[in-house]
């Protein structure tokens, strides 16, 4: 029924903890536009993810263009994105928006290796745009639904992503589980703040 | 009454109501085929029923006698005969000389686009009344589904109120993309023709001046499923804002119309929408929408992580 047109892909939402551990990439078919997945430490495939996060310092550090790093923090650490002429649009957001500010992001897992061996994992805005404050508490608790169903699935016997994670992780998941609790009790100390001041 | 006579009724009642026969000729040609040739007397009944439906132009593979009844919302492929119980929610004006009837049919489960073509004959059918139809074949065209009507369909007007549904469908999500196409728009203004026109050419009516539109086709994606969604005129100026006449004087400042879209994308995007509205073909259309500001809760999910 949907034609020729290809399934758009599901922007995954995972915590900065685990985005940063999805080192192993991989490709389901040998075609040469074959879109690339990052491996979830939890055991799903990630071509596209939505972040929002508090976006704490923008840096141009290209050095003939402009190419610019942003830092965006969630409660269990920090998102990096790049943006450079070909991401005019969230170059230009990363140039011009006044930090702190909360950010969503939609974009593509890069995985690189620096000097010294280790991967590093970035995002490839496509968009980026200023939100609210009720945006960033609505992501944190989708995110940990959505990563507490990862972990739910974890042992299902034919969760081949979740194999291949076990495979090219371990099955280090234990840790997943801690940060998404952490990140649910942020939420609480926040509400919890204004009544502090009496 | 012998088994031909049972079969020649049986075939009978399977014939449409104007086919132009009766039982005894039915009977004459089974026995004809039966006690002179000796043909199987199933054998023989298909060979009966396939030449009277010959003569009313209907394909005997197809004339199934025993259509299942199904359900106007849980029509999902082209070419099934099946019998529907709707009620006639509208009558359009039919484009084409070939069509007798054409219009929209529903039931509690939704609604779908009906034609009776000019050549079946069939009686007329009016608005707001219920009607049950044996044997329509259900069609497809770029995603959306409809029912033919037929030389063979049974119409029976029944006495009975349908509380029709419209396939109102719920999304909620962040919005993640606005397509092209979105923004401030020019339709062919040729009447019946709403095509949005690309660098100022409607293909079908060739160069034209155009009417100024607003809509938003997006994306709303809650991690889990992503689903199209289009925002029309109304629903495009209720979520960003921005009016029409609004977005043709940021068009004009700017000359250039690309500068709504860039707007609208820098208002929405990012932000976490609840729409409903009917789905046709791959998109919701949107009816209601709001942007969700409420805290959700995270106590239950604390409560699982923790037991987990």
């Amino acid at each position: 029924m949907s034609g020729n047109v290809p399934m758009r892909e599901v922007a995954q939402r995972a915590f900065a903890t685990e985005f940063n551990d999805a080192t192993y990439t991989f490709r389901e078919s040998d075609e040469e536009r074959a879109p690339v997945y990052v491996l979830l430490p939890t055991g799903e495939k990630a071509n596209r993810v939505f972040v929002v996060g508090t976006l704490t310092e923008t840096e141009d550090v290209g050095s003939d263009e402009e190419y610019w790093q942003g830092r965006i923090v969630d409660p269990t650490g920090t998102f990096f994105v790049y943006a450079g002429q070909y991401q005019p649009e969230a170059a230009g957001m990363l140039r011009e928006t006044d930090t702190p500010a909360f950010v969503a992001v939609v974009g593509k897992p890069r995985t690189y290796e620096t000097d010294d061996g280790t991967t590093n994992v970035s995002l490839r805005p496509e968009h980026l745009s200023v939100v609210t404050e009720a945006d960033r508490h609505q992501w944190v608790v989708e995110t940990a639904e959505r990563t507490l169903e990862r972990l739910d699935a974890f042992d299902d016997p034919d969760n081949e992503y979740a194999e291949l994670a076990r495979d090219q992780y371990g099955a280090m998941i234990g840790k997943y589980r801690e940060t998404t609790i952490n990140a649910l009790e942020s939420l609480e100390k926040e509400q919890e703040e204004p009544d502090e001041q009496f | 009454m012998t088994d031909l006579d049972q079969q020649a009724h049986d075939i009978h009642a399977q014939l449409p109501d104007d086919a132009d026969v009766d039982v005894d000729e039915i009977i004459d040609r089974l026995d004809t085929l039966v006690n002179q040739y000796s043909v199987p007397t199933e054998e023989a009944r298909r060979t009966v029923m396939s030449s009277y439906l010959e003569d009313t132009d209907v394909d005997a593979a197809d004339a199934q006698t025993d259509n299942q009844q199904i359900d106007i919302g849980e029509i999902n492929q082209p070419e099934q005969w099946v019998d529907v119980t709707g009620k006639i929610v509208e009558l359009w004006e039919p484009r084409s000389d070939a069509i007798g009837q054409v219009g929209l049919l529903g039931d509690e489960t939704g609604t779908i686009k009906f034609t009776a073509w000019a050549k079946s004959d069939l009686p007329t059918l009016h608005e707001d009344r219920v009607y049950q139809l044996g044997s329509v074949v259900t069609d497809e065209y770029e995603g959306d589904y409809s029912v033919k009507l037929n030389r063979t369909t049974t119409i029976n007007e029944l006495d009975l109120e349908i509380e029709v549904g419209d396939n109102t469908t719920e999304a909620e999500g962040a919005l993640v993309d606005i397509q092209g196409g979105s923004g401030l728009i020019k339709r062919c203004p040729k009447e019946d023709c709403t095509r949005v026109l690309q660098n100022g050419r409607c293909s079908e009516h060739g160069e034209a001046d155009g009417e100024f539109d607003l809509r938003i086709k997006s994306v709303i994606d809650d991690g889990e499923t992503v689903q199209d969604v289009l925002f029309n005129r109304e629903a495009t100026e209720e979520l960003t804002g921005i009016t029409l006449e609004e977005a043709q004087q940021m068009a004009m400042d700017a000359l250039d119309t690309s500068v709504v879209a860039d707007e609208m994308r820098e208002l929405t995007l990012g932000h976490y929408y609840r729409v409903t509205g009917p789905i046709m073909g791959r998109y919701l259309l949107v009816n209601e929408m709001e942007q969700i500001t409420d805290q959700p809760d995270h106590e239950e999910l604390l409560i699982k992580a923790r037991s987990m």
